[in-house]
Order: C-alpha cells, then structure tokens, then sequence
C-alpha cells in the first residue's frame, strides 16, 4: 500500500523551538497535487518536541523509546519509507537549516531518473547563505579529499543532511543504513560500493534556528577519527547482496 | 608434589567447577563460557605439569621462566575481553532494531484508534 509518493523524514532531538517552522515550511512547499507525508523521529527528546508536532497535526510521528542518535533515527524513518513503498525519501533536518523549497529540485533530479540519491551541497556554488567554523571547513576539505581517494568522485559537501533517495536506494538504506553516530560521509561511501549513483545539488542552507549542533568542537576530534575509521572500513566491505538494483 | 603445586590445583579446580556451576545454573551462557573453561583447563595443565612452564619459556626464548604465566593470563583475558566486545556490538545492533521497530509498531497502533 502506498501512503503516498514522497516520505520526508526529519529526525528530532530537542527541536520544540524550530519544528513548527520546519514543517510549515513543508507544507508551503508542497507542490499542488502531490502527495508529501512528513514524518518526524522523536529520538527521545527531553523537551516539548512530540507536543509541539502533535499540535500541527501535519505530521506523522515515530517516537524511539530509546536514544539511538541521528543514524538509528533516520533508518527508522527509512524502514517507515520502505515498508509504506514510498518512491521517495527525503532527509531533512529538524532545526531549520534546510529549506524545503529545495525538495522540488531533488525529487524532479530523481524522477529524470539521472540518479539514485541527491545530495544537497552547500559549496557547490558560492554564495553567503552558510557561515561555517574555520576547523569545520578543513574537515570537510579533508573527508571530500578522503571520499575522492576511495570513490574517484567529488563529492563537496558530504557531511550534508539534506538528502533524497529513490525507492531503490531507500530500500537499500533502510536495510543498511549505518546506523551509528555520525553517518553521513559513510553513507557516501556504502551507496558507492553498491552501485548507486549520487549526484549532488547546490542548495544554500539557512543558519540553524533553534537547538544545538551535535557537533560540538571539542567532539571534532572523534568525530575526524571515528569519521576516518568508518570510512575506510566501509571501503574494504564487500558490496551488500543487493538484489533491487537494477541499473547497472 | 610441593605445596604450591597443590593450591594452584585445588585453586584451578575451584574455578572450573565454578564456571560449569554457572553454566548449569543457567547464569552463565556456554558460548560465552567456553573460553573461561578453556583459561580454567590451562590453569589446571600448568599446575599439574610444572615444567611446562620452563619448557614454553625456553622454545620462546623467555629468560624469566614465570613471565609466561602473566604472558597466557593476559593473552586469554584480552581474548575474552574482545569477545565481550563483539558480544556488545552485536546487542547494540539488535537494541537498535528493536527500538525502531517498537517505533514503528507504536505509529501504527496509534493510527488504528
């Protein structure tokens, strides 16, 4: 049975500030005659996060009994996706940073059928919609550096959240999805060893409106290490037994 | 027989009747036990058969013949030590599982009323 077309999964964690906003922004984004379900994750926040999307009435809501972090937050809203037999997903962040008039783009990316998965770059072109910390753009020069090295593909922004998959690729993730802290540069890497196609979009992102980064500096030096780590291993992984994936 | 030879003995079949104890008693899994026994049965072979000890030192070229003592109790302890941690990777895995599909399961519970 199918719910409905695109599946929008924003993981919370203590977003009760910005998720009103978020989800109107959805929804005044939703292009006429589409069916777009939003679905949110509560991944065990401490705050009015589930009252505040409860009191919307827009969106579906799948509440994690136990903390498991942004990885286990998105796999479960990727399972959702699959099992409803959405044809497409879309990550998007909770506090405000994205922009959902985005979305449009990389669902008509999909839908051309050019690639699998999109992700949304913010320096793929310039622009000064994005502020970053010094110390985080060396890390991300260093993981596009990194994922160029295994990959051979560029890949400018890949610490993005914003990303849309395609029925495919969504099905694989909701399988595969490496489902620990920190997986957005991992990801790049599984879907590569895999066979789907990435291709990234220039979308600028807004300055976080309410909440806090889970990257906090002094976690910088795990996250390079851990980050590191995951991604060579994930490189030296056999690809899954991936049966769906038809191109080739 | 000299008398450490009979501590270390009684010391080694103490703990292994512990273990099986355990294991009988359903506290403690036997795949997670099958290395303490086999810690246990080592313990038990070195304080039946004294020289093993030298021999072993002498074959790894060990000049402090008791070092090979602290040497196999920390190799099994390590060993056992990353087991665990396997063990706890895997439950991680299927806590994670578990919760999602408790998620899931809730969502559509909540739909049907």
């Amino acid at each position: 049975m199918a719910e409905g077309e695109v599946c929008i999964i924003i993981p919370c964690y203590n977003e009760q500030e910005s998720i009103r906003n978020v989800i109107q922004d959805i929804l005044e984004n939703t292009p006429d005659g589409e069916l777009w379900t939003i679905l949110t994750v509560n991944d065990c926040s401490t705050d009015d996060t589930v009252k505040t999307i409860e009191a919307t009435q827009k969106a579906v809501i799948l509440d994690l009994p136990c903390n498991l972090g942004i990885g286990g937050a998105v796999q479960a809203g990727l399972k959702y996706a699959s099992r409803n037999n959405f044809s497409y997903a879309v990550k998007f962040d909770g506090d405000g940073q994205h922009l959902a008039k985005n979305i449009c783009k990389f669902i008509s990316e999909l839908k051309s059928g050019s690639t699998d998965v999109v992700i949304g770059s913010r320096f793929c072109i310039k622009h000064d919609g994005f502020k970053s910390t010094f110390l985080r753009q060396v890390g991300i020069k260093y993981f596009q550096w990194l994922i160029k090295l295994i990959t051979g593909k560029t890949i400018t922004d890949s610490t993005s959240g914003f990303r849309a998959y395609n029925h495919q690729a969504l099905s694989f993730m909701a399988e595969h999805y490496p489902a620990f802290d920190y997986p957005e540069p991992e990801e790049i890497i599984l879907l590569n060893r895999n066979n789907f196609r990435i291709k990234e979009i220039p979308c600028e992102m807004r300055k976080r409106q309410g909440g806090i980064s889970c990257l906090s500096s002094n976690r910088a030096v795990y996250y390079m290490i851990k980050v590191s780590f995951s991604i060579l291993m994930a490189a030296l992984r056999k690809p899954e037994n991936n049966k769906g994936l038809t191109h080739d | 027989m000299t008398k450490i030879q009979i501590i270390a003995i009684i010391g080694s079949l103490f703990f292994l009747s512990g273990i099986i104890q355990a294991i009988r008693l359903k506290r403690l899994k036997e795949a997670y036990a099958l290395l303490w026994l086999a810690t246990g049965i080592i313990f038990l072979i070195v304080s039946c058969w004294q020289h093993a000890i030298d021999k072993l030192a002498s074959i790894f070229g060990i000049a402090y013949a008791p070092a090979v003592l602290f040497l196999v109790m920390l190799m099994s302890v390590i060993v056992i030590l990353i087991q665990y941690s396997m063990v706890i990777s895997r439950q991680n895995d299927q806590i994670k599982n578990l919760t999602q599909e408790i998620a899931l399961l809730k969502q559509q519970l909540k739909k049907k009323h």
